[in-house]
């Protein structure tokens, strides 16, 4: 595989993203350090507003994104633990995503070549809602959803 | 400041499992205190793990990860003794170090 091709392509995306934000002002000139958080995709409210801030198409549904830890009924909704293992090959980057949240992206994680694609977090549920899997893979995005029924939940009062 | 992280590194195989749990409140902005006024948002953004000089994970949050993160995940090319050092950062700018040794 090319992977100087890949590694161009991929700083040439990390830098059209900080220009943009950089462009609309969210962030003053000098203040954009490494680090950066994608505020538009955290502000989103769907699936779709979501894949366009985070500069990717329409995803497609993938058998080989797994649930782990991830209950049917979490009793509370402050804390629902999900694990997410992807089998696709050169996964990029995990993202976490919460159907009826009032924002729907929770998280976002890189990650770069050796280590396993595979994470394990807990978020935070304000209702019973669909939790989406979104694998980035060699430049392509993959989602899997498992729904997840909640009792009490965990935005809000 | 913020209390430490909880970290534990394990060798599982040729595999470095990380477990992390930090102290945050997490609080979304959605949420209203007695008098009905908005409490304001303050969560981790950012979340690096660095193993050598070398980033093993980068995350980036909102406030719908959980009060007290948990993270867990597993990269290759650690071996005993070796520290790996974890950073966040929250929307206020607070920033935390903690490292620990793999196991």
């Amino acid at each position: 595989m090319n992977r100087s091709r890949r590694q161009v392509l991929k700083s040439g995306g990390g830098v059209t993203l900080l220009a943009l934000v950089a462009a609309a002002g969210w962030l003053k000139p000098g203040d954009a350090s490494a680090q950066s958080w994608n505020k538009a995709a955290f502000d989103t409210k769907s699936m779709a507003d979501t894949m366009k801030a985070l500069g990717g198409g329409e995803p497609v549904q993938s058998k080989d994104i797994v649930f782990v830890q991830t209950p049917d009924i979490a009793e509370n909704g402050a804390v629902v633990p999900v694990g997410i293992i992807s089998n696709i090959p050169q996964t990029e980057s995990i993202a976490v995503l919460i159907e009826k949240n009032p924002n729907m992206l929770a998280a976002v994680f890189d990650i770069p070549a050796g280590t396993e694609p595979s994470i394990s977090t807990r978020v935070k549920m304000g209702q019973s809602s669909n939790i989406y899997a979104l694998v980035k893979a060699d430049g392509k995005y993959f989602v899997a959803a498992k729904d997840v029924k909640v009792t009490i939940g965990g935005c809000g009062g | 400041m913020a209390d430490p992280m909880k970290i534990r590194a394990t060798l599982v195989g040729d595999a470095t499992e990380v477990k992390v749990l930090m102290s945050h409140e997490m609080e979304t902005g959605q949420r209203k205190d007695a008098q009905g006024a908005v409490i304001p948002a303050w969560f981790i953004q950012n979340v690096t793990v660095a193993h050598g000089g070398t980033t093993v994970l980068a995350a980036q949050w909102g406030p719908a990860v959980s009060k007290n993160p948990f993270l867990s995940f597993k990269f290759k090319g650690g071996a005993k003794g070796d520290k790996v050092t974890i950073v966040w950062t929250d929307n206020r700018g607070d920033k935390r170090t903690d490292e620990a040794t793999i196991v």
